[in-house]
């Protein structure tokens, strides 16, 4: 067989991580990205990795880690995978310490862990509170490494557009544009990794970095991938206020000791300082005594919506809470949260050393993405020789990091996102590879005209955008979506608003029609991808909200005050087990529970039956001929493996 | 309060083309930055003239001076676009793609340079695979402060701009690139290949290309100890240069 290759779209932390594991193994790849790879978005990753070392002796273990994700994603996560990311993790903060990360040490020389959300463990490994990018460094080094040695080839500022398929509809290789020439090409590939990142962009202004417009994934899915889990979109409890971003201030800032509070008085209008302690109303601490500022983002950005619009208690009567870390020292501070505190001072000219921050909740994660597929072991683990792990629905094309769907459930937990971004990039090196070697015939024996037909295509799509002289201007109408998407389908979600914001999406992808491509220019034109761009992030609106409006139920960042279940507030989750057991043992003895506990638990179980599911979209053209038709999903669902650990309430306080 | 913020900015459609000014006024919104207005000016791409023009072309990523991308001169000073707050700048703001590397087009330039250096330095750590190992050396927390503000460096260019050394077409790799030799000359596995680092060093465009005019360090974003870094290597240097120069007699 001809010489294969992978091709790699992305080079973030899973790209780069599946990139050096699969040239580690002696295969080629090309690696494709938007800006020179060591600009990816993972540099805004703060606080840090995830992994049960257990080094401060609190007996924390993989397991523990593994219940702490499945719950924290309110069990829609594929456990499976969680299991096996959880078991990894350990060896993972090893590698990168080997790699070089300069992570934060204990006084002995020891890796030192941080507490995160959503667990009561010191599990989270970090580099000062820029930790991303100390870890997108280290992996950046190694593919440079390959890069000299020639299995890595880099084409930076390229641009994704679609993959070429074959006759049978499997993944031979992608349509990618240079960006600077505006030269269109398809390049073989014998897999074609998505690691594209997720698309906060789609919100505007959100944590994410100005590529992050899950276009990618997009194509994937107008190709035919099912997307998955699309409505649960991460609102990250604190971020800095900002026109065109809205910064992420980290958990890690919690994880050190800042405490969370407003005013006990509403519309209080003195200075932070000069409210004393008797008048602060530090409301996670009271609501949660057990997992206090670190409850899980979920539970925070929404007790912070709670406090500021229902409470009207938001500091200067706005949609803002304090973050107070005043109470420790400059040196302690500097030490472990340096890069975010200088963040902070220099967008907003506050010593966060000195005032208690202003924050409020921001996008700033999708827990969906294309869907992929796994195998399992009989024990619960992954097979890693398995072509089929983190394959898309398009046989050949595969997906890894915040572009998937499967390993976060219906909410992330803080530093698993560094975690999970490399371990699929690392776990599925040896699958996508055995995946090469059991193909009939190599990409590179295909006939050319595969690869032309593939190329046509998108440059007559692209040479359509450039001829666009409508009196849309496609930034703006940009801004209008994301304005529609922050409004609506945010933190709260109401059936009545998401109905009228599908019409309203619908509306602006008519309007798509009519943009003009303000830039006509050959050479470095940005505008013609923009409009592409803004095509797919319309696209992912109604995935968005179609699967949103359909899951008529509360789970995880996905709340539908209407169908909440109203969790009794002295309910045990352990009891729900018991419920469960009687039932399948003779049924549950009369009075065992408390009526309000059983009629919970009935609802709880009913509810799980119909909607314990993952939630898959899959693109359905409106019969036109034209690429930029208005289809859109078909939303069904599928069941989740929630075979290892029995799904019961959450409950943080 | 201003009404309007004024920019003045250098435009350049190709590599090969001339550079032209074109000045944009767009309303006044609080927490502006150079980025955001840019962005402003792309939702309405009309100059100061009134004459709808093609939408200024930049590159951007992070917006919170982390990926080290949207490097421009902003009223002559080097520094990230994105932390340039417009209320603490002159009117009008002038901005400029940076002058030591080819501009693309506009505010874009090819910094590959850069990357360049850091192949020849082997600024990596060599291990032997990435299967289980166990974890790395055990290493003092003074020893990790001192590797994480080196670490921080962004490979923005906003140094190499400013050092007088740093010709566009010369051979200096760059106060960036001494320190990263650096850091990864202290790296308890990543020393074993030192001397290659060193070597690179030794030869033109290496350490003795610096004029210790001290600019990097003061325009380095992330306060990254430059000069420091370039001393210590020029020790590194010296000290291999000694023992060779034994080891051959």
């Amino acid at each position: 067989m001809s010489k294969q290759r992978v091709i790699m779209i992305g080079g973030g932390l899973a790209g780069l991580a599946a990139t050096m594991k699969i040239a580690e193994q002696g295969t080629p790849v090309l690696l494709v990205s938007f800006l020179p790879v060591k600009r990816s978005h993972s540099v805004c990753a703060q606080g840090g990795i995830n992994g049960a070392v257990n080094i401060k002796g609190e007996g924390d273990s993989p397991d523990i880690h593994f219940y702490d994700t499945v719950k924290g994603g309110d069990f829609l996560g594929n456990q499976p995978l969680c299991k096996d990311m959880c078991y990894h993790a350990p060896f993972i903060i090893y590698l990168l310490d080997r790699l070089g990360v300069p992570f934060n040490r204990t006084v002995e020389g020891n890796l030192d862990f941080r507490r995160f959300g959503g667990t009561l463990h010191h599990r989270t490994a970090f580099s000062g509170a820029t930790t991303g990018q100390q870890l997108l460094y280290a992996l950046d080094e190694q593919v440079r490494k390959y890069e000299v040695e020639g299995l890595v080839e880099k084409q930076e500022w390229h641009e994704y557009l679609g993959a070429v398929l074959n006759d049978e509809g499997h993944c031979v290789g992608a349509v990618i544009q240079n960006l600077r020439t505006g030269e269109i090409r398809s390049e073989r590939g014998d897999a074609v990794v998505l690691a594209t990142g997720g698309p906060g962009v789609v919100y505007g202004r959100s944590t994410n970095s100005v590529v992050c417009t899950g276009t990618a994934t997009m194509s994937a899915y107008l190709q035919g991938a099912k997307y998955g889990n699309g409505e649960f979109i991460q609102i990250h409890p604190s971020a800095i206020p900002g026109r065109d971003k809205l910064r992420l201030m980290s958990e890690s800032a919690r994880g050190e000791g800042g405490r969370v509070w407003v005013p006990r008085q509403a519309g209080d209008s003195r200075p932070a300082r000069q409210i004393p302690e008797n008048e602060r109303f530090y409301f996670l601490e009271e609501r949660y005594p057990l997992f206090g500022n670190l409850v899980p983002r979920d539970v925070g950005a929404r007790e912070i919506y709670d406090i500021c619009v229902n409470e009207g208690l938001g500091v200067h009567g706005d949609l803002k809470v304090y973050l107070d870390l005043t109470h420790l020292t400059r040196e302690f501070l500097d030490r472990r949260l340096g890069g975010i505190l200088e963040i902070y001072e220099k967008f907003t000219g506050v010593d966060p050393r000195e005032e208690p921050m202003e924050i409020f909740p921001a996008v700033h994660y999708s827990m969906g993405g294309i869907w992929t597929d796994f195998e399992r072991t009989a024990e619960g683990f992954i097979n890693h020789l398995s072509p089929r792990n983190q394959m898309t629905s398009i046989p050949g094309l595969y997906a890894a990091g915040e572009a998937d769907y499967q390993y976060h459930g219906a909410n992330r937990l803080g530093a698993n996102s560094l975690l999970s971004c490399i371990y699929t990039g690392l776990m599925m090196g040896p699958g996508v590879v055995n995946h090469l070697r059991n193909l009939p015939e190599s990409a590179e024996d295909l006939p050319q005209s595969v690869f032309d037909q593939a190329t046509r295509q998108w440059q007559e799509r692209v040479s359509g955008i450039r001829k666009m002289a409508g009196n849309e201007n496609p930034y703006a109408l940009h801004a209008e979506l994301a304005n529609e998407m922050i409004s609506n389908v945010l933190i709260v979600r109401e059936n009545s608003k998401l109905i009228s914001t599908l019409e309203a999406i619908e509306a602006i992808e008519q309007r798509w029609h009519n943009v003009s491509c303000v830039d006509t220019k050959d050479w470095t034109n940005p505008v013609p991808s923009f409009i592409n761009q803004l095509w797919n992030m319309i696209q992912l609106s109604k995935v968005i909200t179609k699967g949103a409006l359909l899951r008529d139920e509360f789970r995880g960042a996905h709340y539908k005050p209407e169908f909440d279940l109203n969790q009794p507030s002295d309910f045990k989750p352990e009891n729900y087990l018991e419920y469960e057991d009687m039932k399948a043992n003779g049924g549950v003895k009369t009075g065992y529970f408390a009526p309000d506990h059983l009629s919970y638990m009935e609802r709880f179980e009913a509810n799980n039956k119909q909607w314990l599911k993952s939630t898959i979209a899959t693109y359905q053209s409106n019969g036109s001929d034209s690429y930029y038709s208005s289809g859109g999903p078909e939303i069904t669902y599928e069941p989740v493996d929630a075979s290892l650990i029995a799904a019961r309430p959450r409950k943080y306080d | 309060m201003p009404d309007t913020i004024s920019f003045k900015i250098k435009r350049q459609d190709t590599p090969e083309g001339g550079p032209y000014w074109e000045e944009f006024v767009i309303p006044y919104q609080k927490n502006s930055n150079v980025i955001s207005c840019l962005m402003d000016i792309q939702k309405n791409p009309v100059n100061a003239k009134g004459r709808e023009v093609a939408p200024v072309v930049w590159e951007s990523n992070c917006l919170e001076e982390v990926c080290g991308t949207c490097t421009m001169r902003v009223n002559g000073q080097v520094r990230q676009a994105c932390s340039a707050l417009i209320d603490r700048l002159e009117q009008p703001i002038i901005v400029e793609p940076m002058s030591k590397f080819p501009v693309v087009r506009d505010l874009i330039v090819d910094r590959t340079r850069m990357f360049d250096a850091l192949k020849k330095l082997q600024a990596w750590v060599p291990v032997d695979g990435y299967y289980d190992l166990g974890p790395g050396e055990r290493i003092s927390p003074n020893h990790q402060q001192t590797a994480y503000k080196l670490s921080e460096c962004m490979t923005c260019g906003c140094c190499v701009e400013a050092c007088p050394q740093y010709a566009k077409d010369g051979d200096f790799l760059g106060p960036a690139a001494v320190s990263q030799a650096r850091l990864f000359n202290m790296h308890p596995t990543g020393k074993n290949i030192a001397d290659e680092r060193i070597d690179v060093l030794t030869q033109k465009g290496g350490i003795a290309s610096c004029g210790n005019a001290q600019n990097c360090v003061e325009v380095c974003p992330k306060g990254i100890p430059l000069t420091e870094s370039i001393a210590e290597m020029g020790r590194q240097v010296s000290q291999h240069f000694w023992k060779t120069l034994f080891r051959a007699t």
